[in-house]
């Protein structure tokens, strides 16, 4: 009779199978995957080794239906014996409950450990050691909860299991105990509010000091790059306007705006430590988020809507190569708001320097301004002493540390640079 | 296959004196266009958990290319076709596919499957009544949800694909079809189907408040529902004031694709071909959408928590730890959740001042989810825990509502945020705290509102096989995913293979993979149990958990009306569990307190002293008695 049964059990796990085919499938297409090569595919060993994990499925599903057989039947023999019930299944889950609390808190001390020491390394910047003080104390205090709340709720689980001597303690209420858990969370909960609250004020309510002005540096992100422009010696990043937007003025930049004339663009983004930086972020499409994880620093950049961010680096790139005892570190702008196919490719490199490299660095970035542009905005063109050679990196140099106040904005003229696209 | 040994119940049998068939049913009217809310409930399970195992499995798919972002698998093409040219998912299709797996868990599984299930199933039952107040408007709820989770999926299968704007559909991504392929059609479709999912939803909500609010059975006063059903009320209440919102959301958004309006479009250039809107702001399409989207996360997880409460007091054998307190804060969680949207908002560059302010709310939250948490354990506390798989489930979801609620501490925090907004860290936390805890409470539901679905009981040992590999491989799953987004890894990135310090966590995301392969395995066990009982399950006794509430006075036998005669009355709340001096260790609703003189309480009586004078009356007169029966 109990062979009859096993087969039975055989069409119910090949049914069981039927319903998953898809899940399974996918598990398995790996395994496949690695074992077919790229190319025209010959699909003929793809779906043999699909079958055979198919298969392989099958028979886990049987064998699970083989044992549960197996403990019923033993069930039932202990029954017809008269014997109490064949499995303890309260003291089974029980014990399991135990068991998962021990493994489960030796895994979180391994993550922790482990997974704990590959996340960011200390923030490169002054508001960000606030955050990370914040991060600390929350979590501090969210683990000891955790860990406390989990004892109790595995614990209770364990010696509280059903046994058929015992009663449970009729308990409805308790107004004191609930009184209390309910004011310390909330105490607890003020102090985290107060702290978040002050450090999320000085984050973005910023006292501007005269003796430090702060850089302002325009972001501009489209799908899926982001554009640096830089303020030129004046300092003031010149207006700009959607509607001017022309192939060669991707920004579009308002040129009929004295600020503009020298505004400078950049490969990268480059910040002297110890300055603030006032970044203004603009996005041309869709929104993005500007996202600088190593100096805690994220704000969307939203279409129509300019946005703003203040913040101080405080280490450079190699104090943290250094740091982190990698040398190939890199700071870096990532998009973290999804914006399109190519969303996990978006980024920029950050470097932090010194005042002094800084100085030296902004002085060879080339201006936005072209002679194309001129003819475009009516301004003098002005005349090209030296070919347009990608790496005209001194003349330009020289060009741009001057002083843009007059008409002709720069007294000699820079290389015509491709206007990144 | 079952090995469930129950007692059997004393009441079983009873009610084999009611009148069958007094209705004629055809197929079509039991079946398909029914109106009796215990075949509408069934009808949103079984389209929910179809879903479900949709939703899964597209999660599979991506995380399959998270793991072996360089790996092809040309079986993948065979079933995918384009999007998966030479076995390898394509960008836009890995976002669409987070895109529609966010959508179905969230609104068709989570939202309609656990609310429309288990709505429909118990308040009927519980308060006593014979149908919804509006079966009629209830089996249109059930079918415009049909009908939106059909125009989902059809997007599947045209050319430019489903959306991909992700879950939250943020445009201008998601207004411009030019922006990613998803935007075209696919966005058209999973707006329309939005726009009936809410539909369905109104309908529904409308028909839950109005019947907990007017067909309660005599005696079923307020403070004598079950938890259950409390949950379900406050979550319709939030449903009703929060869905429309989403339409309004909807609607614009759909006038801005396809009739040139500029709600939530404006300075924008493509490439540099320039837009012509112009004034609209993108932002308020996330106003508008979290104010639907974070009372969104509560209508999942309140049903969760209630069904939990329920199956962990009846599981125990002890009232619920503070029962009031545990109305008393899923009020506040009702009415604190529609103030707290801004705080997936904090980095939009919205006014800073507004962050801190949504900052306040939503840490306040926290209370009372601390108190539920806290009211769980204790009802735990000294209790006689019998493990059904619905138990384990609703243990699970405890843990899984503490795990994934302490990290909304560190997020809710808005300088905090800064640095973990849009990481896998929010994935991680909102998996554990609305996914999995809310799957969990579903599933506990299921499994112990089987017998009254089907008349058959689930088979155990599966059950106990499926709580624990789920369980087990869903902190796999998203433990591990934290740490990811305390190393700055955004979510819904198709590879890490652009970023160097990206590179080590693609060993992390192999265990994951393996772990929700295993996981989505586990279901197979769940899914053979679900369909076989249907059939083959053990019949299940009336009572089969001894547990209290009303829905277990009703008869095995389907019955549309769900008494025969009369609806019984309630004198007593839903958790006189192991109660002193009673003969067993549970009293129904329905025993009056004439039937159980030993065990009243001062208390019961609500200071009706006529009752408190009876009482004292019978206790002077059966003292010694009680004494020689103590000694």
């Amino acid at each position: 009779m109990s062979l009859r049964k096993l087969i039975v059990n055989k069409t119910m796990a090949a049914l069981a199978v039927l319903f998953t085919a898809f899940a399974s499938t996918n598990a398995l297409a790996q395994e496949a995957g690695t074992a077919a090569t790229a190319k025209p595919i010959d699909m003929g060993p793809v779906y043999q080794s699909t079958l055979f994990y198919v298969l392989l499925f099958l028979l886990l599903c049987l064998f699970i239906a083989i044992v549960g057989k197996a403990l019923k039947v033993y069930e039932l023999t202990r029954e017809t014996q008269g014997k109490a019930d064949g499995i303890n299944w309260n003291l089974v889950n029980g014990v399991l409950f135990v068991v998962f609390l021990a493994v489960g808190l030796y895994g979180v001390y391994w993550e922790y450990a482990v997974h704990g020491k590959m996340i960011l390394p200390e923030a490169a910047s002054e508001h960000g050691k606030k955050i990370d003080e914040m991060f600390n104390v929350t979590l501090i205090l969210t683990t000891i909860v955790f860990v406390l709340t989990h004892l109790a709720l595995f614990l209770f689980a364990y010696f509280y299991r059903g046994q058929k001597d015992r009663k449970a303690y009729y308990y409805p209420h308790n107004n004191l105990i609930e009184k209390i858990w309910t004011i310390v969370p909330a105490i607890a909960l003020t102090i985290l509010v107060l702290m978040g609250f002050l450090t999320w004020r000085s984050i973005f309510y910023k006292i501007e000091d005269p003796n430090n002005k702060p850089l302002s540096v325009e972001i501009t992100s489209s799908q899926f790059q982001w554009d640096i422009r830089y303020p030129g010696a004046d300092g003031v990043v010149g207006l700009k306007n959607y509607k001017k937007i022309t192939a060669i003025n991707n920004l579009g930049i308002d040129f009929g705006d004295k600020n503009s004339l020298d505004d400078q663009t950049a490969d990268e983004l480059v910040l002297p430590v110890g300055k603030p930086v006032r970044l203004i972020l603009t996005s041309k499409d869709v929104i993005h988020s500007f996202y600088m994880p190593h100096f805690r620093v994220q704000l969307n950049t939203v279409p129509g809507m300019t946005s703003y961010f203040e913040f101080t680096p405080t280490i450079t790139s190699e104090q943290m190569k250094a740091k982190t005892n990698d040398p190939s570190f890199k700071y870096l702008i990532i998009c973290s708001k999804i914006c399109g196919d190519s969303h996990y490719k978006m980024q920029k490199p950050v470097r932090v320097v010194t005042q002094a490299e800084y100085n030296e660095w902004v002085a060879k970035q080339v201006p936005y301004l072209t002679n194309d542009l001129r003819k475009e905005f009516h301004l003098p063109v002005v005349a090209e002493p030296v070919s347009a050679a990608a790496t005209a990196a001194t003349d330009s140099t020289a060009a741009n540390t001057v002083s843009p106040n007059s008409d002709v904005p720069a007294k000699t003229a820079t290389k015509q640079t491709a206007i990144k696209k | 296959m079952s090995t469930i040994s129950i007692q059997d119940t004393h009441h079983h049998g009873t009610h084999d004196d009611h009148g069958h068939g007094h209705h004629h049913e055809t197929f079509l009217t039991k079946y398909v266009f029914s109106q009796d809310h215990k075949m509408i409930a069934k009808q949103f399970l079984i389209t929910g958990i179809i879903m479900a195992v949709i939703a899964m499995g597209l999660s599979i798919l991506f995380r399959l290319q998270l793991a072996w972002p360089n790996e092809s698998f040309p079986i993948l093409q065979t079933f995918l076709g384009k999007w998966a040219e030479g076995g390898r998912i394509r960008p836009d299709f890995y976002l669409a596919l987070v895109t529609i797996h966010g959508t179905i868990m969230v609104f068709f599984v989570l939202t309609a499957g656990l609310s429309g299930t288990f709505s429909n199933l118990l308040i009927p039952l519980q308060v006593g009544a014979r149908d919804m107040a509006s079966p009629f408007l209830n089996m249109l709820s059930y079918w415009f949800f049909f009908t939106a989770c059909v125009v989902m999926m059809s997007s599947f299968f045209i050319q430019t694909g489903p959306a991909s704007a992700g879950w939250t559909v943020y445009p201008p991504l998601s207004a411009i079809a030019k922006a990613i392929p998803g935007s075209g059609l696919g966005m058209t479709l999973w707006l329309v189907s939005m726009v009936l999912f809410v539909a369905s939803s109104l309908m529904g909500g409308i028909n839950y408040v109005t019947t907990i609010l007017n067909m309660r059975t005599k005696g079923m006063d307020l403070w004598k529902m079950p938890l259950t059903i409390w949950a379900f009320f406050l979550t319709a209440i939030l449903g009703i004031l929060s869905f429309p919102v989403l339409v309004a959301g909807v609607v614009l958004l759909i006038f801005d694709r396809s009739f040139g309006t500029s709600f939530y479009l404006s300075d924008i250039v493509m490439g540099t071909q320039i837009l012509p809107n112009e004034g609209g702001s993108p932002i308020l399409w996330q106003h508008l959408f979290w104010f639907l989207g974070h009372p969104e996360v509560y209508i999942v997880i309140m049903p969760a928590m209630g069904i939990s409460s329920e199956i962990i007091s009846v599981n125990s054998r002890k009232p619920i730890f503070g029962y009031h307190a545990m109305i008393y804060s899923l009020i506040g969680i009702t009415v604190l959740s529609f103030i707290v949207w801004g705080h997936h908002m904090f980095v939009t560059g919205m006014n800073p001042l507004l962050g801190g302010v949504f900052m306040i709310t939503t840490l306040i939250i926290a209370v009372p989810s601390a108190v539920k948490t806290f009211n769980w354990l204790a009802t735990l506390w000294r209790g006689n825990i019998r493990f059904t798989p619905a138990m384990l489930f609703a243990i699970g979801m405890v843990s899984f509502f503490i795990s994934g609620g302490l990290t909304g501490i560190w997020l809710g925090n808005a300088a905090l945020d800064i640095n973990l907004h849009d990481t896998y860290f929010v994935v991680a936390h909102f998996h554990l705290v609305m996914g999995s805890a809310a799957i969990f409470g579903m599933l506990a539901g299921v499994y112990h509102w089987f017998p009254k679905m089907f008349g058959r009981l689930m088979d155990k040992k599966l059950g106990y096989l499926h709580f624990w590999v789920t369980f087990t491989c869903a902190y796999l799953v998203f433990f591990p995913l934290h740490f990811l987004g305390l190393d700055g890894v955004p979510r819904r990135y198709y590879a890490f293979t652009e970023f160097e310090f990206m590179q080590k966590w693609v060993t992390v995301n192999v265990l994951v993979t393996w772990s929700a392969i295993i996981a989505a395995l586990a279901q197979v066990a769940f899914l053979f149990n679900f369909f076989y009982s249907i059939f083959k399950g053990k019949v299940s006794p009336q009572n089969p958990w001894e547990a209290n509430t009303l829905e277990w006075t009703a008869p095995i036998e389907r019955l549309h009306g769900n008494w025969p005669g009369e609806i019984p009355t309630v004198y007593r709340w839903p958790y006189d569990y192991s109660k002193p001096g009673a003969d067993e260790d549970f009293i129904p609703q329905t025993v009056p307190f004439s039937q159980t003189m030993s065990s009243n309480l001062p208390h019961d009586f609500e200071g009706n002293t006529i009752a408190e004078q009876v009482q004292r009356e019978w206790d002077i007169a059966n003292k010694p008695a009680d004494k020689a029966d103590l000694d």
